[in-house]
């Protein structure tokens, strides 16, 4: 890769919040004592009437989000993933999913990008279930410039999104013409033999994992997923067409996440297909992101095996 | 000093006949021989009478107005009450009462937003105070005086969400927000007090900021008053504890968990009716 610059993808989620705040009053960013690590800091520390505190309470987060929204605001709810889903699941569900009001939930540190924390801060099962609500739209934007984009089209769809974000400086993979639309795969890298389908972090994973196949005689295709709910069915199955096999990456369960979404999508006409993710199991503390993302094998070295079995 | 406020006889006559048709209301929406909430829906209904006939601003022909006061049943299962007021005010046809629960129904087993009127979807219980704390803080942002109304079950208050939402409101200072505890001392298994005790109400909304009034929930006058109370109150959420009997005005079913979801025969509806009737 020429450009391997890395941007941190919260503050500039800050930052783009931020901007749309500015031009809409109605936008209300709720926190729940971490709003320096979601980076909703930025809405607090420049438009205080349109932040509040919530409190060490993401259940009751969500449910006020509910009723500002049955109000008109467009309430942008932040905390960790693993807690704002995790400990509101119930609350998304009956009171936000159900009536299609217009929330956005921002799951923040997602994956195992608080690495040290451990387990209890990580996430791997988010996106499962946020995708199996009814009414649910599911972004996970690839990087730091591509979260802009995606802000504004969470705050364009008039219901409730789930946009789940990496804590961690992530290599920039898109241009600032690069065109974000939901629910559409985005082609990163092309190949003819193999299809790779990356999404947040693994992104950088997949083109590395491409360029080291080239040596091998192997030309895999990468397509990026910022959304996982809804795909569109016919532009997955047509990102994909011609490459013989398919190998998902994420830094989720394989249980529910990216590669189950894309496997439900090719149910009708498979192809070989392996998922490569955290294999049902916790995470667990490390000093450094890069030495867990190995652990759990999430690297382009584990991408390149798994592309070969199936090449 | 208490000062007792002289209520006009002929404002509570209106009003008792209004919890009256309330009752009748809810013993329609329950219909013969389907499975529903009974118990807490008349336990609740003159305090759910009281406030669509006397407090609440409100519309049925504007039903949207952003200048509406906003009603929430965070005891979802209740609903029957909220539905033969919402009947009874002109959301819909009384007819549609007899259709609740049935398949494609505006009327659903627990508060949906597909029903007019219905301002938010409730039924896990615990999350209603919440909403209101959202909607009390749109409110404050957007300068619009209109308050927000929800009653709560005694037996929903062992959800901890209630006391979150407690702690919300009294930081946000929303005395545009009034909770309602409909403190029938029964819940699904049995007595409150037995199978899950939950004492001191009032001192624990008063330990959580709020103002709190305790009165008979099923005493008009009394309702009224500490609604104009509530309403009045500057700087603080407000909280009123309304002892009340769970069925009642239905004989045979006041003060029985086993009419919490329940069903009544053609002769239990008959005797029900002619209970209402004669309170």
């Amino acid at each position: 890769m020429a450009n391997k610059q890395e941007i941190n993808p919260r503050i500039a989620y800050g930052e783009a919040l931020l901007d749309l705040a500015r031009s809409n009053r109605n936008i209300i960013a709720l926190d729940a004592d971490l709003c320096a690590s979601t980076q909703s800091v930025q809405i607090e520390n420049n438009l205080p009437e349109q932040f509040c505190e919530m409190g060490i309470s993401e259940a009751n987060m969500v449910s006020t989000a509910a009723g500002l929204s049955l109000c008109g605001k467009i309430p942008f709810v932040h905390s960790f993933a693993v807690f704002v889903v995790g400990r509101s699941f119930d609350q998304i569900r009956q009171g936000v999913c159900l009536p299609n009001l217009n929330v956005k939930i921002v799951g923040s540190s997602a994956g195992l990008s608080d690495f040290g924390d451990g387990a209890t801060h990580q996430s791997f099962e988010d996106i499962a279930l946020m995708r199996v609500l009814p009414n649910m739209t599911v972004l996970a934007p690839v990087d730091a410039v591509e979260v802009q984009k995606v802000v504004r089209a969470a705050a364009a769809i008039e219901g409730p999104v789930y946009i789940r974000l990496n804590r961690n400086d992530m290599q920039i993979v898109t241009g600032p013409a690069t065109q974000f639309e939901v629910g559409k795969p985005l082609l990163l890298s092309e190949g003819r033999d193999v299809s790779i389908c990356v999404n947040g972090i693994t992104a950088s994973m997949g083109l590395a994992a491409s360029e080291l196949l080239d040596k091998h005689g192997v030309s895999a295709r990468v397509v990026n997923f910022s959304t996982i709910k809804p795909l569109d069915e016919v532009a997955v199955r047509s990102a994909l067409a011609g490459t013989r096999a398919v190998v998902t990456v994420e830094e989720h369960s394989v249980i529910g996440g990216l590669g189950s979404a894309i496997l439900e999508c090719m149910s009708e006409a498979p192809l070989p297909t392996v998922r490569i993710g955290i294999t049902d199991r916790y995470g667990q503390s490390a000093h450094d992101y890069g030495q867990l993302l190995q652990h759990y094998g999430l690297t382009a070295e584990a991408i390149v095996s798994a592309v070969m079995k199936v090449a | 000093m208490k000062r007792r406020r002289v209520v006009d006889n002929d404002l509570l006559n209106y009003l008792k006949e209004k919890a009256r048709s309330v009752r009748l209301g809810v013993i329609d929406a329950l219909g013969v021989g389907n499975r529903g909430h009974l118990g807490g829906s008349m336990s609740c209904a003159d305090i759910v009478a009281a406030l669509y006939f006397y407090k609440m601003r409100r519309s049925s022909d504007k039903v949207n107005d952003p200048n509406r006061d906003r009603f929430i049943m965070s005891k979802g299962h209740s609903v029957l009450a909220q539905y033969a007021a919402l009947a009874e005010a002109g959301f819909f046809d009384k007819d549609v009462l007899s259709t609740t629960k049935s398949l494609g129904s505006i009327l659903q087993g627990h508060p949906e937003r597909t029903t007019p009127g219905v301002e938010a979807n409730t039924g896990s219980l615990g999350q209603g105070l919440s909403i209101g704390v959202g909607m009390a803080l749109a409110g404050k942002a957007d300068d619009r005086d209109y308050r927000i109304y929800v009653i709560l079950g005694d037996g929903e208050l062992a959800e901890g969400q209630v006391w979150e939402a407690a702690m919300a409101a009294s930081h946000y200072t929303l005395d545009n927000l009034t909770a309602i505890v409909d403190m029938n001392g029964i819940q699904a298994m049995g007595k409150t007090r037995d199978r899950y005790s939950i004492q001191n109400i009032s001192g624990r909304f008063a330990a959580f900021g709020w103002k709190t009034f305790e009165i008979d929930g099923h005493d008009m006058a009394d309702i009224i008053e500490a609604l104009d109370a509530a309403a009045s109150a500057r700087g603080l959420p407000s909280a009123i504890i309304a002892r009340t009997i769970k069925g009642k005005g239905v004989n045979f079913a006041e003060n029985k968990h086993t009419y919490h979801n329940n069903l009544l025969t053609a002769e239990d509806r008959a005797n029900a009716i002619a209970s209402v009737m004669s309170m």
